[in-house]
């Protein structure tokens, strides 16, 4: 079995926004590979700790930076890299053309997503990526397991959660909760540096934007930031009160 | 013509439907805005329809009795294609966001997620999102024949009913098989006001100590304020409370008028799902939190003593 892990390469989420030129700027920013791939990468991993003929390769769409997001991908386990390499940014249904592609070439059985990605604020990049191959799909998956080719797990929907099973090839998105992702090891970043990266450039998919970014705002919301000491416990609720009943009237 | 799937549970539309509806009214563009319906047994989802739209199409049918991502997908770009929609709106709920890439997918459609604004430019559908935990905000163009466009809840004012019911069409639709069976399903109800829904949200982080804690605090003062109960990715990996009241980047993301936050410390992919909130207060014993700079009233102190005290004070001056 052959599993594919997409990993993305994000802003740390403890780093501010910054902007240049109309657009966020990552250039000196520390950038990580999102958390949400780190539970696809794990759960790979699992199951290639359980079936040693499970290859694990990671995917990235995007610019050269991305390479470094793959090498730690590669430093926590996965076998080898793939790095489509585009400076122009895609939107989140073109770049599943391009995913939808590769796992076609690698003939792929399953494929772990981010259940969101912490730049696009976007939940769609699995679903789309199943469209595309004619799989099936579970999203937010927070519990999952393999036997034979039948994937069994437990997802989030909107009432709650459901119990459910599906058979390969299949995409599933993760999430928090579907396990403990490893860290590297240093024998591993060392192993690493010898794995194969593959990087092709996006020209050859065919694939060009769907979505137009016009402009690019940081959000600022000017909070009134009334911070009341609460070492007289009664007096600063009585003020908070107050505050909430007759100067914000919410309560 | 404008399509919109609407949404709906346990007979009821949802409130996403009349927002979606509100959308459409506003976007300015042309052509009859139609509802579709999909459910088994939906007469008076469809009832409730009629009053929203120009036209309503409904697909009551038993393989439609639980959702299915594909099942969904492929019923919206049937519909979608037969009628020549130029704009798909689907709610912005976690299976509307899981099914709208596959229609945009099968129409070779752009899609545009979770939007706040929609308006027609030049005939290219123009729109804002959040990205970056909801940081920023993006302006986005799509052009083409049609796009998909799934609406964030609570960013655009439910739409007021007409005063005539427009005509209801049975549509006839070729559905796929299911691939996913669904072996158990865990529904977490709450007596509570639902949290997507709620004027004021009491919410609580680690700081609140333990699940006991949350019943007294956090809960106590929910009931008090008739307030939904949301909670931090901490306490629900704590096992303190269910995920369905999670409110952050992995769970719900809430805009109520006022967000009381109690014990959270204010990690940005907890301001990314209330961020927006009209007002936010913040009850921490950590003058440094994070979220004190999010906040609008604050009371740095230990919780155990301030939240008691907020409590007492309602009661008495009420």
């Amino acid at each position: 079995m052959r599993i594919l892990t997409l990993i993305r390469q994000v802003l740390d989420a403890e780093e501010s926004v910054r902007m240049k030129a109309g657009a966020v700027d990552l250039s000196s920013s520390k950038l990580v590979v999102d958390t949400m791939d780190e539970y696809g990468l794990e759960q790979a991993l699992r199951f290639r700790d359980a079936d040693a003929t499970v290859e694990v390769v990671a995917l990235a769409v995007g610019p050269t930076r991305c390479e470094e997001a793959l090498r730690t991908a590669l430093a926590i386990g996965a076998d080898r890299a793939i790095l489509v390499e585009t400076e122009t940014p895609l939107d989140v249904i073109a770049t599943s053309n391009v995913v939808a592609q590769i796992a076609k070439l690698e003939a792929i059985d399953l494929i772990f997503c981010g259940g969101g990605q912490a730049d696009w604020d976007s939940h769609a990049l699995g679903a789309a990526t199943a469209e595309r191959l004619g799989w099936p799909q579970a999203t937010w998956t927070s519990a999952l397991s393999i036997e034979g080719n039948q994937l069994t797990g437990t997802h989030d929907v909107d009432t709650g959660k459901e119990s459910f099973t599906m058979a390969l090839p299949a995409v599933v998105t993760t999430q928090q909760g579907l396990n403990d992702p490893r860290y590297p090891t240093l024998p591993n970043i060392m192993k690493a540096k010898r794995k194969e990266m593959k990087k092709l450039p996006l020209d050859g998919f065919g694939v060009t934007a769907k979505l137009k970014v016009l402009s690019t705002e940081v959000q600022v919301k000017e909070r009134k930031r009334k911070i009341l000491d609460g070492k007289d416990a009664a007096a600063a609720a009585a003020q908070l009160v107050d505050l909430l009943r007759n100067e914000a009237r919410v309560i | 013509m404008l399509l919109i799937v609407a949404e709906h549970a346990n007979g009821k539309l949802s409130k996403s439907s009349y927002e979606m509806t509100q959308a459409a009214r506003d976007c300015g563009r042309e052509g009859p805005l139609t509802l579709l319906v999909l459910g088994s047994n939906i007469a008076a989802v469809a009832t409730q329809a009629a009053l929203l739209g120009d036209q309503v199409l409904v697909a009551d049918l038993p393989a439609l009795a639980e959702y299915d991502p594909e099942l969904w997908a492929s019923a919206v770009a049937q519909i979608a294609s037969e009628g020549e929609a130029h704009t798909v709106l689907i709610g912005g709920s976690r299976s509307g966001r899981e099914y709208s890439p596959r229609v945009a997918v099968k129409l070779d459609a752009p899609l545009i997620e979770d939007a706040i604004s929609l308006k027609n430019e030049g005939g290219a559908l123009q729109a804002e999102h959040y990205t970056f935990l909801a940081r920023v905000t993006e302006r986005v163009e799509a052009a083409g024949p049609v796009v998909v466009v799934s609406i964030k809840p609570g960013a655009f004012s439910p739409a007021k009913p007409n005063d005539a019911a427009a005509e209801q069409y049975d549509v006839e639709l070729n559905l796929p098989a299911r691939r996913v069976t669904v072996t158990a399903r865990i529904t977490e109800k709450s007596e509570r006001v639902a949290l997507a829904d709620a004027d004021i949200v009491v919410s609580g982080g680690r700081g609140v100590g333990s699940a006991e804690g949350f019943v007294e605090l956090v809960e106590g003062l929910a009931d008090q304020l008739g307030a939904a109960v949301g909670v931090t990715r901490a306490v629900v990996d704590a096992g303190w409370r269910p995920y369905a009241e999670q409110v952050g980047q992995t769970g719900k993301t809430v805009q109520p008028k006022v967000y009381i936050a109690i014990g959270i410390s204010g990690a940005v992919q907890h301001i990314s799902g209330m961020g927006k909130s009209k007002v936010i207060v913040a009850i921490n014993k950590d003058a440094d939190a994070p979220i004190f700079k999010e906040a609008d009233y604050g009371i740095v102190g230990d919780v155990r003593q301030i939240v008691p005290a907020l409590m007492s004070e309602l009661k008495n001056t009420h």
